[in-house]
């Protein structure tokens, strides 16, 4: 199904919640079945870190974003600006499931002539706003989005993926600040704190905490929620909408997420940059998965 | 202690001017020219790094108030933010000092505007030796690092009148762009001759017989005043000036160079990376055996001190040009 979502979640009826919850967690879901599935052909990928951050993709593909899956170009668009480009295994799997690619596209990820590489690139992938992957980098053009489409008076808002680890760079630092400078309402940067990046755990590489309190600091509207909690996720977007973009405060939702969430064999192995999965265990993870989903269990 | 016989230091401010004294000058040509192209194309925005007024990007800013981002002194940030903006349809400018645009933002310049080719224009101030406040200001190297980028393309301008018709070349040309900027008070000379500036094109300002020089930036300037001084000595010098560095437009240099005369490449750079070398692969691409000299500046980190001494130093004076061909033919 292709969807046309025009910003759903804007004057929605409180009544519907149950069935936005449900339809998110659908999404979330079918994301993590996806990139097991994506894995499983290359027998690697960065599985892990995409079945952490399902449930932000989730929301923001299946409630948050105003896009036309078929015209991934339309001007009107929200941009959802994915700065972590490893994670482009997630975001393959979030655009399948908004009807920007076809599911069966999916198997071709990391391959040669592929719309999918490894790491995500604008020039490769419909919807893929950018080439992330040098980090640090996307919330500075995530800052110039949001400058040029509200100087040409559109309505149209800027979402921000990152990751803790590029909290290290200062880049991104001089981005909060020139976001917090020119008032930048229209932008949302949503946070991936796993903390785990390439050499191990975050507090062992370079320490980012106190998070919260540093974005407080550069002016955000911040808010800090478990980012595999789909209700508190909700909340939180909905939040940000009523408290800080007319205030023209730039948002920052702090996502603490868990590495191979939704699947208890990954939850429990050793995290790693690259987490290693055996050829006889991809069915079994879609198995946990789907066991997990269905009745809820596991999660 | 007496002073009367203690002659006055020259000066090494950054705002030395290499304009020669009473030489003809337009103010803040490119300012101005920014000005002008935005008036007829409203997609124009200009931003900078703290460097407003000393890019000449002030000009545009008293023009364009609600058209003008300041980004402050953060370099990753204002290329960052230059794609942002491009990616939304618009056409940015977006200036700081040459060194700080190549040494210290390159991966914002060339991951976010280069790889996915868009419409970004970086003005960079201070090109090459245009200052004398020694390495942390003067990118010597610029061009060097620049010339590894894809799809960048890099100008060198000689004077006013090139940086005037070039703006709004680069805001029509797609793909991202580096202007060398010559700011302030800016040499006006190629008026003179027959000539606009066409990006991707080498123009020949002037025939002879004995020496070629191929040129860009200001020492086109210096190319054409060194030919003067050289007609003095019956030496009679064609001036080629190439101020789009990449592309380079190979077929008009080699076919001046693919001759008898003393072939001599003039620019305002390291001698490593530049003009120079650009001019040698092309040469030596084409399976020309022909040899060129170079005259640029040495691959060392240069000293400060004053414009006019650093540049006799270092051979970029008309005296320098002048004793090294009259050298070379002997």
């Amino acid at each position: 199904m292709v969807l046309t979502q025009e910003k759903a979640a804007r004057g929605k009826p409180s009544d519907v919640e149950a069935a936005r919850l449900e339809r998110v967690e659908g999404a979330a879901f079918r994301i993590r079945h996806h990139a097991l599935n994506m894995g499983e052909v290359q027998g690697q990928g960065y599985v892990g870190q995409a079945l952490g951050a399902a449930d932000m993709l989730a929301v923001v593909y299946a409630d948050q974003l105003r896009f036309r899956a078929d015209d991934p170009e339309w001007d009107g668009r929200d941009r959802f600006l994915l700065s972590t480009g490893h994670y482009a295994i997630g975001h393959y799997a979030a655009l399948a499931e908004a009807g920007t690619i076809p599911v069966t596209e999916l198997e071709t990820y990391g391959s040669d002539n592929s719309r999918l590489p490894m790491s995500g690139m604008s020039t490769y992938t419909p919807g893929m706003e950018i080439s992330g992957g040098s980090l640090g980098h996307g919330l500075s053009i995530a800052v110039g989005a949001a400058l040029g489409l509200r100087y040409q008076g559109s309505d149209a808002r800027v979402y921000n993926f990152l990751s803790d680890g590029e909290l290290d760079e200062g880049s991104t630092w001089e981005a909060a600040m020139g976001a917090h400078h020119h008032q930048l309402g229209n932008l949302t940067a949503m946070v991936d704190i796993n903390a785990l990046q390439a050499d191990g755990k975050t507090d062992t590489v370079l320490r980012t905490e106190p998070v919260t309190e540093k974005w407080e600091a550069f002016g955000w509207y911040t808010q800090r929620v478990d980012g595999n909690d789909v209700g508190a996720l909700l909340a939180a977007f909905d939040n940000a909408a009523a408290q800080a973009a007319a205030a023209g405060r730039p948002s920052v939702i702090l996502c603490d997420t868990k590495v191979g969430r939704g699947v208890p064999l990954l939850e429990d192995r050793e995290k790693a940059h690259f987490m290693r999965i055996e050829e006889h265990e991809w069915q079994l993870c879609r198995e946990h998965l789907t066991a997990g989903f269905e009745g809820k269990a596991a999660r | 202690m007496s002073t009367a016989a203690t002659p006055k230091l020259k000066t090494s401010a950054m705002i030395a001017s290499f304009a020669d004294p009473g030489q003809k000058t337009a103010s803040a040509p490119f300012g101005h020219a920014l000005v002008k192209a935005a008036q007829e194309n409203d997609k124009i925005v200009g931003l900078t790094a703290d460097l407003g007024k000393y890019t000449d990007m002030h000009i545009f800013a008293q023009a364009f108030p609600e058209r003008f981002f300041q980004m402050g002194m953060a370099e990753q940030l204002l290329f960052g933010a230059a794609a942002g903006l491009a990616e939304t349809g618009l056409v940015p400018f977006a200036s700081t000092y040459s060194v700080f645009a190549a040494r210290r933002a390159y991966d914002f310049l060339c991951l976010d505007a280069a790889e996915p080719n868009l419409n970004v224009n970086i003005v960079g101030g201070l090109p090459g030796l245009t200052t004398g406040y020694g390495p942390s200001h003067q990118a010597t190297e610029d061009m060097a690092i620049f010339r590894g980028m894809p799809n960048l393309t890099i100008v060198d301008p000689c004077d006013s009148l090139d940086i005037e018709q070039a703006v709004p070349q680069l805001a029509a040309s797609e793909g991202p762009t580096y202007l060398r900027l010559l700011r302030g008070n800016v040499p006006t000379v190629l008026d003179e001759y027959d000539y606009t500036f066409e990006l991707g094109k080498a123009k020949v300002l002037r025939g002879g017989n004995d020496v070629v020089f191929i040129s860009s930036g200001l020492m086109t300037m210096r190319a054409l005043q060194a030919a003067e001084a050289l007609a003095a000595h019956n030496v009679d010098v064609a001036v080629v000036h190439a101020p789009t560095i990449k592309p380079f437009d190979s077929a008009t240099v080699l076919a001046e160079l693919n001759t008898d005369r003393l072939a001599v490449t003039l620019e305002n750079h390291s001698v490593v990376g530049g003009l120079f070398e650009t001019v040698a692969s092309a040469v030596v691409t084409a399976g020309l055996g022909k040899r060129v000299v170079p005259v640029a500046l040495p691959d060392e980190f240069l000293d400060a001190g004053a414009l006019p001494t650093l540049h006799e130093r270092y051979g970029l004076s008309v005296q320098r040009i002048v004793a090294k061909v009259l050298a070379e033919l002997g």
